[in-house]
C-alpha cells in the first residue's frame, strides 16, 4: 500500500487514492490529496468537502448528487450550485472525487 | 495504476461508422486489468484470499465442473467452427483494435485449455487442435480479457451456432474467484449487498432520509403529496430498484418518475431496506452461490412484508436476472398475485396505464428534449416486456413518445437486438477500466452523432443504472454533454400531470385560453 506524505508522516490510501483509514484525515491530508488530484481548494471546495464530512457522519454515506446540489444551491443560488458547477469544481465527479478530498469511501455500485 | 496507456482521442474517433473494422493491434489492451480483490473480500463471498500455490490443478478441476453441471458451456466449448461471424461485433473489438477482444479470441482462452484437459485429441495431440496449457501466462490472459466482456451477448446473435460468449466469461471469472484471483469492484459490492442490503452500501437511515427529502421536494414541485414509502407491511406492491436510483444522477430523476407513476395509479406500494438493490453482481462473476444468495433477499422482503405484486425499477441486468432467472433462483413466488407477471417492470407497468388512459401529460414539458433511446443489453437480448415478441423494445419507445414530442431512432444495425454495449457493463464499470469502458463506447457514441447530426437529438434515454453511469462518463469525453443521458421515467416524470397539482391548473387554464382564442 503506498501512501500520503503528510507533515512528515505517511497516511495510507487505497491503490486508488481513498484513505485506508477515515479516522486518520485532517485538513491538511485534504490539502495533500487535492493536489494529487491537481485540484486547488477554495472556499467553495471546502464547503462541498464540509457538507460530505458533517453528512457522512450522520448517516454512514456520502450524500446523493441531487442532495449536494440542493445544498449548495440553498448556499451559492442556482447558478452556482448546479451540477455543472459541482463538475467545474471536481472534474471527476462530485461524488467520487469529492469523497476521496473528505477521506471518505468510495460510492460503489452503478454510479 | 493498472489503466492502459493509449493515444486515442475519442474527440477524434467519435464520428464515422459504428461498424467500421479497425486495423489490428495485436496486445494493445493487455495491460487493461481490474483491481484484485482482497483477501476479506474474496472469503466474504466464499472464495480463498488469494491465489494458492495449487492453483492450476483447482482451476482445471472447477473448469471440469463447469462443464459437467452445464450442457450449454460444454456445447460452446465443443462447437465453435471459426466461421468467423462473432469476429467483428464486439464494441470492445471495434473500440481497442485488440484481436483478443474479437469473441472467438476472448472464447478460444478458455477452450484451448478445455481441449487440453476435456478432448482426446487435446489430451494426446495439443498442437493439431490448439489446445494449450493453463499457464501464468494464460491466467494473466484470463484476467485481462474475461475483464473486457460486458457480457452482452450481441456476438451471440451473429454466431451461427449461438455461442454465448457471456457464458463463457462468467465461467472463466467464476474458476478464477475460485482459485483466489476475484476482482476488487464486483465482489466488493457483493459483500455489501451480504452486509448492507445494496450495491452502495447505503444504510436504512440514509435511505430514509433520502426518500423523505424526495417526498418535499416532490410536494413543492407539484403540490401533491407522492410518498416514497419504505418497510411498509401491507402495501401490495414491492418495488426493487438499483440502489444507484437512490444516489446518482440521473438515476434519481427516475426514481421520482416512478414514484408519480405508482401515485396516480393509486396503487399502494413500498422499497424493502432488506432488498433495497435490484442488482445482482452474482451473474457477472458467474457464481450461482452468490446470484442465488443475492436473489434471495428479494424473496425474503417480498414475503416478510406480504407483497402480492414485485416490481423492478430501471436496472438492465437486474431485469434479466428477473424475467430469467428468478423462479430458478428464489421460486415459487406462489405467494404472489397471479394476476399480474410475475415479476413486473416498471416499464410494464407505466405502459399499461398509459394504454388504459390512466396517465394524463403535457408533452410540451419535454420539448427541450430530443430523445432517441439506447436498449440496454441485458433487456434487449436476454429479456421481455410485455405480452408480444419485441416488447423490451417497443413498449420503452411507446413511453417516450407518449411523453416527449420529439423522437428518434439511432441507426437500426444498433439498435434493439443488435444495439450495442454502453462500454460499462458486465461489472466493468469501474475507474480503473475507464480506457476499456471509453473506447468499448465508441460505436454508440458514433452511432448518437449520427442521429445528433440528422435529427438535432439532443439526448439519450436508457432504463440500465450503469448504462446511465457509463455514459455520464463517457458523454463528456466525445464532446456530449454530461447531462444527455436521462432515465425514460425521468421524461415520464417530467411531463405527467398528477391530479390536483399545480401542473393540472396550468395545463387547464392553458387549454382555457387556447379555446376562448
Amino acid at each position: 500500500m503506498s501512501g500520503y506524505q503528510v507533515n512528515g508522516s505517511v497516511v495510507e490510501h487505497d491503490e486508488e487514492g481513498y484513505l485506508t483509514d477515515i479516522g486518520q484525515w485532517s485538513k491538511d491530508i485534504a490539502e495533500v490529496i487535492a493536489k494529487a488530484e491537481q485540484i486547488n481548494m477554495t472556499d467553495e471546495h471546502w464547503e462541498v468537502v464540509n457538507f460530505l464530512r458533517d453528512y457522512y457522519e450522520e448517516y454512514q454515506i456520502a450524500p446523493a448528487v441531487r442532495i449536494l446540489v440542493k445544498e449548495m444551491t440553498k448556499k451559492y443560488g442556482k447558478e452556482k450550485g448546479d451540477q455543472k458547477a459541482l463538475y467545474a469544481l471536481f472534474p471527476y465527479g462530485p461524488a467520487k472525487q469529492a469523497c476521496k478530498i473528505a477521506g471518505l469511501p468510495k460510492p460503489t455500485g452503478c454510479v | 495504476m493498472a489503466e492502459a496507456k493509449s493515444d486515442f482521442d475519442p474527440k477524434d474517433r467519435g464520428h464515422g461508422d459504428p461498424l467500421e473494422l479497425p486495423r489490428l493491434a495485436c496486445g494493445a489492451m493487455a495491460e487493461s486489468k481490474p483491481y484484485v480483490a482482497t483477501s476479506g473480500q474474496q472469503n466474504a463471498l466464499g472464495f480463498p484470499g488469494e491465489l494458492a500455490p495449487d492453483w492450476h490443478d483447482k482451476a482445471i478441476a472447477r473448469l471440469g465442473e463447469l462443464v459437467d453441471n452445464s450442457r450449454a458451456l460444454r456445447v460452446y466449448l465443443d462447437s465453435c467452427v471459426k466461421c468467423g461471424a462473432c469476429t467483428d461485433k464486439c464494441h470492445y473489438f471495434l473500440g481497442t483494435s485488440d484481436p483478443k477482444n474479437m469473441p472467438v479470441a476472448r472464447q478460444d482462452l478458455l477452450r484451448k485449455v478445455y481441449r487440453r484437459h476435456f478432448t482426446f485429441a487435446g489430451k494426446y495431440f495439443p498442437w493439431l487442435v490448439g489446445a494449450a496449457d493453463l499457464t501464468k501466462d494464460v491466467l494473466e490472459d484470463w484476467y485481462s480479457y474475461f475483464h473486457q466482456c460486458s457480457q452482452c451477448r450481441r456476438c451471440s446473435v451473429y454466431c451461427p451456432y449461438g455461442i454465448d460468449t457471456a457464458e463463457i466469461s462468467m465461467a472463466g471469472r467464476d474458476i478464477m474467484d475460485t482459485i483466489g484471483l476475484g476482482q476488487k469492484y464486483s465482489n466488493e459490492i457483493i459483500g455489501k449487498v451480504f452486509n448492507i442490503g445494496n450495491n452502495l452500501g447505503l444504510p436504512p437511515k440514509a435511505l430514509r432520509n433520502t426518500l423523505e427529502g424526495l417526498e418535499e421536494e416532490i410536494e413543492e414541485e407539484t403540490g401533491v403529496a407522492v410518498k416514497l414509502p419504505l418497510d411498509e407491511k401491507g402495501a401490495d406492491i414491492l418495488l426493487v430498484t438499483p440502489s444507484a436510483d437512490f444516489f446518482a444522477s440521473p438515476h434519481m430523476e427516475g426514481l421520482i418518475g416512478y414514484a408519480k407513476v405508482l401515485h396516480e395509479a393509486g396503487v399502494s406500494w413500498t422499497f424493502s431496506t432488506h432488498a433495497s438493490e435490484a442488482a445482482n453482481f452474482g451473474m457477472f462473476i458467474g457464481s450461482q452461490e452468490n446470484m442465488q444468495k443475492v436473489a434471495l433477499r428479494i424473496r425474503a422482503a417480498a414475503q416478510d412484508l406480504g407483497v402480492k405484486r414485485l416490481l423492478f425499477g430501471e436496472c438492465g441486468h437486474a431485469w434479466r436476472v428477473a424475467y430469467s432467472f428468478l423462479d430458478t433462483l428464489a421460486g415459487p413466488f406462489d405467494f404472489l398475485d397471479k394476476n399480474y407477471p410475475i415479476p413486473q417492470h416498471i416499464i410494464e407497468f407505466t405502459h399499461d396505464m398509459i394504454e388504459r388512459g390512466k396517465l394524463k401529460f403535457d408533452k410540451s414539458k419535454n420539448d427541450e428534449y430530443r430523445l432517441t433511446f439506447h436498449d440496454s443489453c441485458n433487456v434487449a437480448r436476454a429479456s421481455r416486456m410485455g405480452n408480444k415478441p419485441g416488447g423490451q423494445f417497443e413498449l420503452p419507445r411507446e413511453i417516450l413518445r407518449a411523453v416527449c414530442n420529439h423522437y428518434f431512432d439511432m441507426a437500426p444495425e444498433t439498435i434493439r437486438e443488435q444495439t450495442f454495449c454502453c462500454g460499462g457493463g458486465g461489472g466493468l464499470l469501474t475507474d480503473e477500466l475507464m480506457d476499456v469502458r471509453t473506447k468499448g463506447a465508441m460505436p454508440r457514441m458514433r452511432a448518437l452523432n449520427d442521429v445528433a447530426e440528422e435529427h438535432g437529438v439532443t439526448h439519450m434515454a436508457a432504463i440500465c443504472a450503469i448504462c446511465k453511469a457509463q455514459f455520464s462518463k463517457v458523454l463528456p469525453q466525445y464532446g456530449f454533454d454530461r447531462e444527455g443521458i436521462v432515465s425514460v421515467h425521468q421524461m415520464v416524470s417530467n411531463a405527467i400531470i398528477l391530479t390536483g397539482s399545480k401542473q393540472a391548473e396550468e395545463f387547464e387554464r392553458r387549454n382555457l385560453v387556447a379555446t376562448a382564442k
